[in-house]
C-alpha cells in the first residue's frame, strides 16, 4: 500500500481505539488485514482465453477464471463492447447493456427462423401452466391485450 | 436451458461442457432449483443477461471430470455446489467473503463470479442443464454426507445459507423484534433461521396468502398481508410497540410491489433497477438505531431509497450476497441434527425438458408453489 504519510503511526493516538471485533461485516468477515496488500495476493493459472471476453475498465487484468457462456456478436455484441468502454458507476454502461439484451431477442429470432427453427412461444412463455392453473386469468389478460389491439389499430386508421 | 428472452425460455443440445482451466471440474448434475432470483433473469430485469444463456445457481451433481490440478474431489463424488464461484486466493476469499471472490468475474468488480446468472456476474452457464463445468473445484463444491437427503443438499447451494446469512446480518439479540420483508424461499429461510439467534418475535411480510400460511408454519412465525394494511409502516410500528423492529430483512429484492411510484419506476419502466419498495419500508419501519439486512437482489444502477431516514434514524446496513462456502459447516450441522428441514420448502419437481412450465408456475405463483426442483 502506498501511503501518503510514511509517518501517520506515529501521529498522537495512532491505532488505540482500534478493535478488530467493531467491523460492520463481523461475524461474516475473519479481519486478516490483508485488504492492505490490495491486489498482491496469490492468484491461481490463467485460464486460456480462446473468445472475446469484455472486461470491467475497473480492472486491471482479466480474473483467472471466467465465463465462456455467451460471446458477445452482431449488432448487440457491438452495443455491449461500447458499454464497456465505461465503468460499472456509469449509465453509459447499463442502459446500453439493457438495449443490447433486448437486440439479441431479436437477433435469437433471426438465427432460429435462420435455421429452420420456428420458436414456439405458447411452449417457451409456458402458458400450458396458465391455462391449467390461472385460465380465468389468463383468459383476462388476452382480452384485455386484444382489447387494447383493437383500439390501437382503429386509432392508427383514423390518424391517417 | 436455453434464455431466449424475457419470459422465453426452451430446452436445447448444447455441446458438453469442457474443463478450461486445469482447477475445473465437470458436474452431472443431480438436481437444480429455480430460485426466485432466477425470475429476475427471466424476466429481462438483470442487465448483458444473453441471448443462449443457462441459468442455475443452485444445484447439486456427480462429479463427472476433474482437471489436473483438483486435489480435493474425485470421479464420482456427490457434491453440492455453492452458488457462489471463489478462487480462495483472493484477500475476499481469505477473509470468508466467498460472496465478493475478486478472480472470478471479470466483468463486474461489484459482484463475484455466480453461476448462470448472466454475464454482469460473470458469464458461466448455469446448472439448470444435464452438466455443468464448476471453476475452482477444490474451493466451493462440498461432498455431501452420506446421511444427507438429496433434497436437502440442493437447498443448501443458495437458500439455507443466504436465508441464514440474512438473519445473521440483522445482529440479532435475545428478545428481539425482527421483521423479515418477503415470503419467498429466502424469506421464510431467513424468518426460520432468525430463531437461531434468540429473538422474541419473528414477523414475517408479504402480499401472497398461500407463502404466509406456509411461512406461519414453516417459520413459526406471525405473517401478515400487507395488501390488507392502509400503510404497512404505520401498522408494523403499531406492532412493534409504536418503537419499530430491531431488525429488518429485505428477502424482496427488484420485483417488489406495493408503491405505485416504486414499482412504475423500477419495473415497468426500468427508470431504477427495480423497485425498492421492501428497503424503504425496512428502513421506515426499523428502530431508531436498528439493523436492516439486505439479501434481496437488485440491480447494478441505483435505487430510488429514504437515505435521509437511514442518517436520521441511525440505522446501520448490512448486505450481501451469501457467503455459503463460509456457513456450510454450520448450516450442515443444523441439517443433520434435525433442527432445520430445508427439503420441506420443495412442492414441485418437473423433469428439466419442462422448464419452461416450471419457470411459469414460479414466476406466476400457481399451484402454491413455493420452491421448484427440476431434475434432469
Amino acid at each position: 500500500m502506498i501511503t501518503q504519510n510514511e509517518d501517520y503511526k506515529n501521529i498522537p493516538g495512532w491505532g488505540m481505539d482500534a478493535d478488530p471485533e467493531n467491523e460492520p461485516t463481523y461475524p461474516m468477515k475473519n479481519y486478516t488485514g490483508d485488504d492492505h496488500s490490495r491486489i498482491n495476493y496469490e492468484r491461481a493459472e490463467h485460464q486460456p482465453q480462446d473468445v472475446e471476453i469484455l472486461m470491467s475498465n475497473e480492472r486491471p487484468a482479466m480474473t483467472r477464471v471466467f465465463g465462456t457462456a455467451v460471446p458477445p456478436s452482431g449488432l448487440s455484441g457491438m452495443i455491449r463492447r461500447y458499454a464497456f468502454q465505461h465503468s460499472e458507476d456509469r449509465y453509459r454502461h447499463w442502459i446500453p447493456l439493457i438495449l443490447a439484451d433486448r437486440v439479441n431477442v431479436f437477433e435469437g429470432l433471426i438465427a432460429d427462423i435462420g435455421t429452420g427453427h420456428l420458436p414456439n412461444f405458447i411452449k417457451e412463455r409456458g402458458l400450458a401452466m396458465e391455462w391449467k392453473y390461472n385460465r380465468t386469468g389468463l383468459l383476462k389478460k388476452a382480452a384485455t391485450a386484444a382489447v387494447i389491439g383493437v383500439v390501437l389499430v382503429a386509432w392508427i386508421r383514423k390518424k391517417k | 436451458m436455453n434464455y431466449r428472452g424475457p419470459y422465453r425460455i426452451r430446452t436445447v443440445d448444447k455441446p458438453m461442457p469442457e474443463i478450461l482451466h486445469p482447477e475445473d471440474a465437470i458436474i452431472r448434475v443431480t438436481r437444480s432449483c429455480i430460485c426466485g432470483s432466477d425470475l429476475h433473469l427471466y424476466h429481462g430485469m438483470v442487465p448483458d443477461t444473453r441471448v443462449g444463456s443457462t441459468f442455475g445457481h443452485e444445484f447439486t451433481g456427480i462429479v463427472e471430470e476433474v482437471g489436473p490440478l483438483v486435489q480435493k474431489l474425485k470421479v464420482g463424488d456427490q457434491v453440492l455446489v455453492p452458488f457462489n464461484v471463489a478462487c480462495g486466493k483472493c484477500n475476499f476469499c481469505k477473509q470468508g467473503l466467498f460472496g465478493n471472490c475478486h478472480e472470478s468475474n471479470p466483468m463486474a468488480t461489484a459482484v463475484g463470479g455466480i453461476f448462470g446468472y448472466s454475464h454482469t456476474a460473470g458469464g458461466y452457464d448455469g446448472g439448470q442443464a444435464e452438466y455443468v463445468r464448476v471453476p475452482y473445484a477444490d474451493v466451493g463444491p462440498t461432498v455431501i454426507p452420506a446421511e444427507m437427503d438429496p433434497d436437502d443438499a440442493v437447498l443448501l447451494t443458495d437458500v439455507v445459507p443466504t436465508g441464514y446469512q440474512a438473519a445473521e446480518m440483522g445482529g440479532i439479540k435475545e428478545g428481539d423484534t425482527v421483521i423479515v420483508f418477503g415470503a419467498g424461499p429466502i424469506g421464510i429461510m431467513a424468518a426460520r433461521c432468525a430463531w437461531f439467534f434468540g429473538p422474541a418475535r419473528v414477523i414475517i411480510i408479504d402480499h401472497i396468502d398461500y407463502r404466509l400460511e406456509f411461512a406461519r408454519n414453516y417459520a413459526k412465525c406471525e405473517a401478515y398481508n400487507f395488501k390488507e394494511m392502509a400503510d404497512p409502516v404505520v401498522f408494523l410500528k403499531k406492532l412493534t410497540d409504536w418503537y419499530g423492529a430491531d431488525v429488518c430483512i429485505d428477502c424482496v429484492g427488484c420485483e417488489a410491489e406495493g408503491n405505485t411510484l416504486q414499482t412504475f419506476s423500477g419495473r415497468v419502466t426500468l427508470m431504477q433497477a427495480g423497485a425498492a419498495t421492501a428497503f424503504q419500508w425496512a428502513i421506515n419501519s426499523v428502530k431508531k438505531g436498528g439493523i436492516v439486512s439486505v439479501v434481496g437482489v437488485y440491480g447494478p444502477p441505483f435505487n430510488l431509497a429514504p437515505i435521509g431516514n437511514i442518517v436520521n434514524k441511525g440505522i446501520t446496513i448490512r448486505a450481501n450476497q451469501a457467503s455459503v462456502k463460509r456457513l456450510l459447516p454450520k448450516l450442515i450441522d443444523h441439517v443433520l441434527s434435525g433442527r432445520l428441514s430445508p427439503k420441506e420448502l420443495i412442492t414441485h419437481r418437473v423433469p428439466l425438458a419442462e422448464v419452461a412450465d416450471a419457470y411459469r408456475l414460479f414466476s406466476s405463483k400457481l399451484d402454491n408453489c413455493i420452491k421448484t426442483v427440476l431434475i434432469p
